[in-house]
């Protein structure tokens, strides 16, 4: 159980930084929301892994900590998920926006070929005077 | 009622924000938002009057919301430090206000809100005395920025927005894995009782409670642009509008205001083998921030990304002070921290000014000669004050802050160094700015129409200058309440003795 979640949050952590790194914003986004993911499960078991104990208190059983699973992570992760998601929601708007206005929505401000066959021919005029 | 003063500042923008967006301003104009903003602003500052009055004693507030005990629930607590920052946010905020009400606020659909909002964030995070709440309010006050920022703009701020988005969002997800693990570490968030467990850590928890408050003071760092996640900074600052890039001087001063409280209350004195273990490299990476704004002053050709290498300059030294961790620079810094707040934000007001009436190069068009030598008079004034010289606050912070380290060289010569350039690009700024030749008639007739000067701007920009001058003339009780913070700071123990003195009123738990 532990094995999983552990390499479920790396996975998911790595994934989401490649993404992050990536030239263009929807991409940018995904990565985001993958990184989101990962730190919920990180929250989630920073409060210790615990199978079938509830997070409420119950009338039958004694109030120790043997009994019950901590519900302070669980409320930590509920307010991450909200704030998580609404940034992501705010991110999207932005990009469609931004690429509406500049034309693009590559990090250089030029799509990656135009950049190509700007610096392309920059290198033929530099040849050219120097003939 | 005053049992609930540390409240009042986060609830007063909040409810303000909520009546701004009712008084939607299609329908009833612009008159009614900016009655509701006026009326919040005037009790927010009698409020935090009030609170600089209760705390100016020494006294710590602790205010337990929904009356839970202060290791179960959240608290908001107030000692020197938080009541000054609150203090400095409300007054800054006023004068940008005032400027935004020229005009942009017709312009930015939901400005007012959005302004209100970023002041409950700003209160909120400086009041709170729980790391989790602290990224709540962190998270409200990026939001309120976001909008603040973007709103009524287009092309190119667009995309330094998403841009800065991003990072925030990278930063804040950095956030939260460090809540998480220092969380599953400590079990706590209140900051007082994390300060007693970290201290009594185990030495098999001590280096991941090490790697866990690196990794949160790496946060704070990016939003107090520090050197290697500072490059988010220059562009963002010098593409949002006039008001709100003013209103932006106080953010970076957040994020340097949670990297002091982390820093003194979980890693002072009382933390043992962890008492101030980042401060070596928070030093260095200051010293290389103020090298590099220094060189950004004198690189820039428009005044606007030249006023955003003067905050990063003004950060980097700031964190010079408070790396330090003693009494002395951080409270040479904190004296430092309210003038830079003022002075730059003015500088941005200045450059929104010279843009606004100047056509590409030729400096005079668009505003009657009275007009330019009110605006070089202002500019003068903000430079002097900037660069740090006699007589104005720049220089009786720098005074202070060089007498406070006065055993550390290679911190003098940054400093000195580092003042000498800004000083250099500053002086050259304002002789291409305002002393350019005045352009033939023919020239003149060519260019733009005078545009009469906005009142309120300029009315705007004389108040944060008028703050600057009189930061001067009441040096003395300012300067002895920083310390007095700074010594407050110094003694964590005092704050975990008022958290837990403050009981609940209605609950037994």
């Amino acid at each position: 159980m532990e094995l999983a979640l552990a390499s479920a949050i790396g996975l998911l952590t790595a994934a989401g930084i490649y993404l992050l790194l990536r030239a263009r914003s929807f991409d940018v986004i995904l990565g985001m929301t993958l990184l989101s993911y990962a730190t919920n499960l990180l929250i989630f078991a920073c409060g210790r892994v615990v199978a079938g104990k509830p997070p409420v208190l119950r009338a039958f059983a004694p109030t120790t900590l043997a009994h019950y699973t901590d519900p302070l992570p669980q409320a930590l992760v509920l307010t991450a998920i909200v704030i998580a998601f609404a940034m992501t929601a705010v991110s999207i708007v932005l990009a469609i926006r931004s690429r509406a206005d500049n034309g693009s929505d590559h990090v250089d401000g030029i799509e990656g070929e135009r950049l190509q066959e700007a610096r392309n021919q920059a290198r033929l005029q530099k040849r050219k005077r120097r003939a | 009622m005053m049992a609930h003063l540390p409240l009042l500042p986060i609830l007063i923008p909040l409810f303000a924000a909520g009546l701004a967006l009712l008084a939607e301003h299609r329908r009833f104009g612009m008159a009614p938002q900016r009655a509701i903003a006026a009326l919040s602003l005037l009790a927010q500052l009698v409020v935090a009057g009030l609170l600089l009055q209760r705390v100016s004693q020494g006294e710590i507030l602790v205010y337990l919301l929904g009356d839970w005990p202060a290791r179960l629930g959240i608290s908001l607590m107030v000692d020197r430090l938080a009541a000054l920052m609150v203090t400095v946010a409300l007054l800054l905020g006023i004068a940008c206000w005032i400027h935004a009400c020229a005009g942009w606020d017709r312009r930015a659909p939901h400005f007012q809100a959005f302004f209100q909002i970023q002041l409950m964030g700003l209160n909120g995070a400086f009041l709170t005395g729980d790391l989790f709440n602290l990224f709540v309010f962190f998270e409200v006050l990026l939001i309120a920025s976001y909008g603040l920022l973007l709103s009524g703009g287009r092309g190119g701020r667009l995309r330094a927005g998403f841009h800065y988005v991003s990072v925030n969002i990278a930063a804040s997800t950095l956030f939260l894995m460090a809540l998480g693990l220092l969380y599953g570490l400590l079990g706590s968030l209140n900051m007082a009782e994390m300060a007693a467990r970290v201290a009594t850590a185990s030495a098999h928890d001590r280096l991941l409670v090490q790697a866990a408050a690196s990794l949160l003071l790496l946060v704070f760092c990016t939003k107090a642009a520090l050197l290697p996640l500072s490059l988010w900074l220059p562009e963002t600052y010098a593409r949002a509008p006039g008001s709100v890039a003013a209103l932006f001087a106080v953010m970076t001063k957040v994020g340097l205001y949670a990297v002091l409280r982390v820093s003194t209350l979980l890693f002072g004195s009382a933390a043992g083998v962890l008492a101030n273990f980042a401060g070596p490299a928070l030093l260095v990476a200051g010293v290389a921030t103020l090298a590099l704004a220094s060189l950004g002053v004198i690189a820039s050709t428009r005044l606007r990304v030249l006023a955003s290498y003067l905050v990063l300059a003004s950060a980097a030294t700031l964190f010079i002070a408070f790396s330090l961790g003693r009494p002395d620079t951080i409270g040479a810094g904190l004296f430092y921290l309210v003038h830079s707040t003022f002075a730059g934000a003015a500088l941005f007001l200045i450059a929104h000014h010279v843009r606004r009436h100047r056509d590409g190069d030729t400096a005079v068009a668009g505003l009657s000669a009275r007009g330019w030598t009110v605006a070089g008079v202002m500019f003068l004034v903000a430079a002097v004050s900037l660069a740090g010289l006699p007589p104005l606050s720049g220089f009786l912070g720098k005074l202070a802050l060089l007498d406070a380290t006065r055993d550390h060289a290679e911190i003098w010569l940054a400093l000195l160094l580092s003042s000498f350039v800004v000083l250099i690009g500053l002086a050259r700024a304002g002789t291409r700015v305002f002393w350019k030749q005045a352009p033939s008639a023919s020239q003149v007739a060519l260019a733009s129409p005078v545009l009469p000067a906005r009142r309120l701007e300029v009315v705007a920009t004389v108040l944060l200058l008028g703050y600057g001058v009189a930061i001067t003339v009441a040096a003395a009780p300012l300067f002895a309440y920083t310390q007095a913070a700074a010594t407050q700071l110094a003694a964590p123990a005092q704050y975990l003795e008022h958290m837990r003195a403050q009981t609940p009123i209605l609950r037994s738990p």
